[in-house]
């Protein structure tokens, strides 16, 4: 009998792969994809991203079945699923925590990136298309936060819209273009929606394909910065690497269990995480005529709101509205120049010196302090803090080429360790 | 040339202008997509004046109208605020308002038509958000330099009792005011006023 059954699933296995190169497929990306045997916890990540990506858009699906996105609707829809729609309140909550998770998880998954070097060549154009999904989850996650119309929602959205309005000549026209209207309105909650559930979900499911096709063709980087492929065995396969399956998809499959244990966490005993993953002004309904008394937007934007904030002073015949948005835009593109800002021999911290390390680490410091006090209302200590910290965060980058180059490094070995 | 082999030229040729046209008609094709994205005739319409009653308005208050989307303030100033309007100019980064945007008639210190009250439209300069109300002319919590005004709870600029906009804040200029008219002593027309032009 099971004999049987095992035939006739081969069969249809082969009688597929005669018309689709199924094991083909199978065998370039999972099967015989090899990756260097050296991974350690930093490389749960991208798996994980991608875990989190699942996640939303099926939550997203169930979401859109009983959202209106209607400015005269939309934040009584949102209490609708919260308290009338069956299991309602968990589809939201999952939906809002992983928000939140994606963005811990991409944070990290970049931090490896750039801790191992993983955007030297050969891999520039891998992370820049990674770069390119940052920006899209960044725009997905904006788009998103105003559909439940709160007063968080509302005031955000008119905020981020009008730093458009500070580009010289055009910015006036671009901003109300953006709009649709001469305020946020319900022309503008409509439109918001159709680019969070169909444009950037199409946009960001298209440059996961290129970043894993891209992957796949280079190799993995590994925490020894080392090419396994100049070194292969008489089958031509890399002696430091290991089939992602069975290896890494059982490597990742705890991964992904705590994560999704974390996430419940969250979900079942703080969904509102404080405050920090939904907002207790965005229990308020949008209201146009009244800003609340501090706002902020959600954390993981608040190092690149410090960084707008941090600019209060007009200089070279620029006002400082100018300044906050061409740095705050500069804080989140100058990352797509890492592959030709890294001078190192090395790619890996491991064989770095003691100025990369030290740069690195007070980059991290700088990032984190700006995220922290983006939360926060200004105060004059908290700005000029907030200077410091963004003169830090871009000398970083600024300097790179040099103490990259100046800085002592380590001998690589043959193979990883 | 033989009949059967290929002529390079001609095949350029023809993919150069199929590929100039087709990006031609392409880029004709965007413009409809790109135009739905402006104010609809329907918004545009939504831009009527708006009728304020201050005759319940004490000195020192501010009610909040709305206009065309956005918040309007009223307030009627009393007349120590208005003596610190002309007093305590050094803090302000534009005190004549030369760049800044209002009707001519508001070219002034207390930037209104009648000294006592003030018509302006409630969004800061810097990203839009509304300032809040904080009238009192010494106010521990806004420094010393403090003359009662307006305070933007989003980036921390200030503005005084005019909405005119101190130094070293990230606005830029002072806030706006709009054009408008007295109907009677206690009646304002916000979105009209009686200068050519406006």
């Amino acid at each position: 009998m099971k004999s049987v059954i095992v035939k006739n699933v081969l069969g249809l296995r082969d009688w597929i792969d005669q018309r689709f190169p199924l094991i083909q497929l199978w065998n370039e990306h999972v099967g015989q994809y090899y990756a260097p045997k050296n991974f350690n916890f930093w490389y749960y990540f991208g798996v994980l991203a991608l875990v989190v990506l699942v996640i939303q858009i099926v939550t997203g699906i169930w979401l859109v079945m009983s959202y209106k996105p209607d400015a005269n609707f939309a934040f009584a829809s949102v209490e609708y699923i919260m308290r009338d729609v069956e299991w309602g309140w968990l589809i939201r909550y999952m939906h809002s925590t992983g928000a939140s998770f994606f963005f811990i998880v991409i944070y990290l998954h970049m931090f490896r990136g750039i801790m191992y070097g993983s955007y030297q060549k050969p891999r520039e154009l891998l992370w820049i298309l990674g770069m390119c999904l940052y920006l899209a989850l960044m725009a997905e996650a904006f788009f998103g936060y105003l559909l439940p119309w709160g007063q968080m929602s509302y005031w955000g959205a008119q905020v981020i819209i009008s730093l458009f309005g500070a580009i010289p000549f055009v910015g006036e026209t671009l901003s109300l273009w953006i709009r649709g209207d001469y305020v946020v309105s319900d022309i503008t909650l409509n439109r918001f929606f159709a680019f969070h559930v169909i444009a950037l979900p199409f946009a960001i499911a298209g440059l996961v394909v290129l970043h894993i096709l891209a992957l796949h063709h280079v190799g993995s980087n590994n925490p020894d910065g080392i090419d396994i492929k100049a070194n292969k065995n008489a089958q031509g396969k890399p002696v430091d690497g290991i089939p992602f399956h069975p290896y890494y998809t059982t490597k990742d499959a705890p991964a992904v269990v705590a994560l999704l244990i974390l996430m419940a966490v969250v979900i079942f005993f703080a969904p509102e995480m404080g405050g920090y993953f939904l907002e207790h002004n965005n229990f308020v309904p949008a209201d146009p005529l009244t800003t609340p008394e501090h706002i902020a937007p959600v954390w993981y934007f608040t190092p690149f709101y410090s960084i707008l904030r941090a600019n209060t002073v007009n200089f070279f015949m620029v006002p400082a509205k100018l300044w906050g948005v061409i740095f705050m835009g500069l804080g989140t593109m100058v990352f797509f120049l890492l592959p030709w800002l890294d001078k190192g021999k090395v790619r890996s911290i491991r064989y770095r010196g003691w100025i990369y390390k030290t740069a690195l680490g007070l980059f991290v410091v700088s990032f984190l302090i700006l995220g922290y006090l983006g939360l926060l209302p200004p105060t004059p200590a908290r700005t000029a803090l907030a200077q410091v910290c963004t003169v830090i965060y871009f000398l970083f980058f600024l300097l790179m080429p040099f103490y990259t180059k100046w800085d002592k490094t380590k001998p690589v070995p043959e193979r990883v360790t | 040339m033989s009949s059967d082999s290929i002529d390079m030229e001609r095949r350029q040729f023809l993919t150069g202008t199929a590929t100039v046209l087709g990006g031609v008609g392409a880029s004709v094709a965007a413009i409809p997509f790109v135009s739905t994205f402006q104010p609809s005739a329907r918004a545009k319409a939504i831009g009527a004046p708006v009728e304020a009653n201050i005759d319940q308005l004490e000195p020192g208050q501010r009610v909040t109208y709305k206009w065309r989307g956005k918040p309007v303030w009223v307030v009627r100033r009393t007349e120590e605020q208005l003596k610190a309007l002309e007093d305590s100019t050094a803090v302000l980064a534009d005190p004549e308002s030369a760049k800044s945007t209002q009707p001519v008639f508001a070219e002034n210190s207390w930037r209104s038509l009648n000294r006592e009250y003030l018509v302006l439209v409630g969004i800061c300069t810097h990203l839009g958000c509304s300032p809040s109300f904080r009238p009192l002319l010494s106010d521990e919590i806004m420094g010393a330099d403090w003359q009662g005004g307006f305070y933007c709870p989003c980036h921390g600029s200030k503005f005084d009792l005019s909405g005119r906009v101190y130094a070293g804040v990230p606005a830029p200029t002072n806030m706006e005011v709009p054009p408008y008219k007295f109907l009677t002593d206690t009646r304002i027309l916000i979105g009209e006023s009686e200068e050519a032009g406006s």
